[in-house]
């Protein structure tokens, strides 16, 4: 064991990517801008460093505490940038991208680390359908492989349907369960329990997205209302919400929502996040009520997404562990 | 006990699991961007070898198994239990048919093997890659047969039986691979 972590400390001073992937990282970049600064998308910066936190249970933040103060200061690494450039939306900034470091913990995994770069970017007057187009351009910008494929389009209820054979909107825990059984997943019900979202989240994770692979390029649309995170609930269907999500060769690369911009709406579901925080022992949120103050503002009409950057640099180099394309994965950091 | 978290899982780790020793395999971290997170492991139950696929959900807390392996001395069979040694400290530990399995088909005194230790106990017995065992049975090959095609059943002192080429003889000493159960060659000693 102690052999072990002394070869580790003498082979880990090196990066765990190659020279090949620190190049495609750059020119990655380059296009990215490229193609925004065509469509005038303005690039912003804005703190990794924050007072609020993020309050979804299911995505842990870091925490840290400024002591230069006589009163110790609790700040939070950004688990997504999304709260401050909703403020620069409110401000007027038009429409905006940015490429941020963004930090979630214990998420280290062949396609996790905690420490990740997104591609976060709002457009003013587009409704979920354009955001989707739009996304599907940029992919096959920087995707070659995307070259001459197909965009699939298709809605949650239905490719859920398709694998799984349960509605996924109206199907009870009993009917996941049932289903769970079928394919031979016996702990889903010992995972799952009551929680209709995690039964969701794990026969997507288990079923759904292993059928995606052979799809070059897929949006998944119309999400269940429980699922809706910061998107609005349809107008004309409130069982379901408007975020998409864009999966290529089976990849999860982004989540996109027509953003929601109610100022009440969004209180009650950062209380309601709060609480299951505290009912699951999880550590206490800083609510922002900076993003709610500018929503009373008024958020323009945008839709908004963020792309996992890392994840399509493995699709581009066509390697299959994340740190194949980070400079110094977390375990080198 | 100690215990470990889904967070800490990686391939070698060992956990108790429906009150069984195990080896972690594999383990794949999965969860969607916005959802909950899960940990699909590939597990050995090292009673019985057997691999099987579990999930939980991340962050669950597992039971460590007090399990090491340690290399050991094969001493002497006396007909019920296999006797090893700890080189090192002269320790000594008894290990029954069930932990030594294949194991006791290529066993010869004074061979390096590594032990598995559950509680201090041995849950298995694996041996060296490489044995070289003597041949006490095998058909005479054909005169002038150097070839190696074909070959032929041999049995080796300990009981097992390899197939070697038609010109290895009774009575010769061979080097076999204990993963494959093949014969490597003839030993030069």
């Amino acid at each position: 064991m102690l052999g072990d972590q002394k070869s580790n400390c003498d082979s880990f001073w090196a990066p765990s990517c190659s020279l090949e992937v620190l190049q495609l990282r750059a020119q990655v970049y380059a296009s990215i801008r490229a193609f925004f600064n065509s469509r005038c998308v303005l690039e912003v910066e804005t703190p990794l460093l924050n007072q609020a936190s993020g309050t979804e249970p299911t995505i842990q933040f870091f925490e840290t505490h400024d002591q230069s103060r006589l009163k110790q200061q609790t700040l939070f690494l950004q688990t997504s940038p999304e709260f401050a450039m909703k403020r620069l939306l409110a401000s007027g900034s038009g429409s905006i991208f940015q490429l941020a470091k963004a930090f979630r913990q214990g998420e280290v995994g062949r396609f996790h680390n905690p420490e990740f770069t997104l591609l976060e970017w709002y457009r003013i007057g587009f409704d979920l359908d354009a955001l989707m187009n739009e996304t599907a351009d940029l992919l096959v910008h920087l995707l070659p492989s995307l070259a001459k494929q197909k965009t699939m389009k298709v809605t949650y209820q239905t490719i859920f349907n398709n694998a799984v054979g349960v509605d996924p909107l109206s199907a009870s825990v009993t009917d996941f369960s049932i289903a769970a059984e079928r394919f031979e997943l016996p702990d889903a019900q010992s995972v799952c329990g009551q929680n209709r979202s995690a039964w969701l989240d794990f026969l997507f994770s288990c079923v759904v997205q292993p059928s995606l692979v052979s799809i070059p390029l897929v949006m998944v649309y119309d999400y269940p209302a429980c699922q809706a995170s910061l998107a609005r609930l349809k107008e004309n269907n409130p069982l379901v919400s408007e975020r998409f999500e864009v999966f290529v060769s089976g990849v999860e690369l982004g989540n996109g929502f027509y953003e929601l911009s109610d100022p009440v709406e969004q209180r009650c579901r950062f209380d309601a996040e709060i609480a299951q925080r505290e009912q699951s022992a999880l550590p206490r949120a800083a609510k922002d009520q900076r993003l709610i103050a500018a929503l009373e503002k008024g958020l323009p009409n945008c839709s908004g997404i963020a792309l996992g950057i890392d994840r399509l640099l493995m699709l581009r180099a066509g390697v299959d562990d994340i740190a194949e394309v980070l400079s110094f994965g977390f375990e080198r950091a | 006990m100690a215990s470990y978290s889904t967070n800490e899982f990686k391939g070698g780790l060992k956990i108790m699991l429906d009150n069984d020793p195990c080896s972690i395999i594999e383990n794949e971290f999965v969860k969607p961007g916005k959802g909950q997170a899960f940990s699909r492991v590939k597990i050995r139950n090292l009673k019985t070898g057997r691999v099987i696929e579990r999930t939980f959900k991340s962050g669950e807390s597992v039971e460590a198994a007090d399990v090491v392996e340690t290399d050991m001395q094969f001493l002497y069979y006396d007909g019920e239990f296999w006797h090893f040694m700890v080189p090192d400290t002269f320790e000594q530990y008894s290990a029954g048919e069930n932990a030594l399995g294949d194991a006791k088909m290529w066993l010869k005194d004074q061979d390096i093997c590594t032990v598995t230790l559950w509680n201090g106990q041995p849950l298995s017995v694996m041996p060296p890659n490489f044995v070289e065992l003597t041949i006490t049975e095998t058909d005479p090959g054909l005169k002038g047969d150097t070839s190696g095609g074909g070959g032929k059943p041999a049995t080796l002192e300990t009981g097992a039986v390899v197939r070697v080429p038609l010109f290895v003889q009774i009575g010769e000493l061979i080097k076999v691979d204990t993963r494959k159960g093949e014969y490597v060659g003839r030993s030069k000693e």
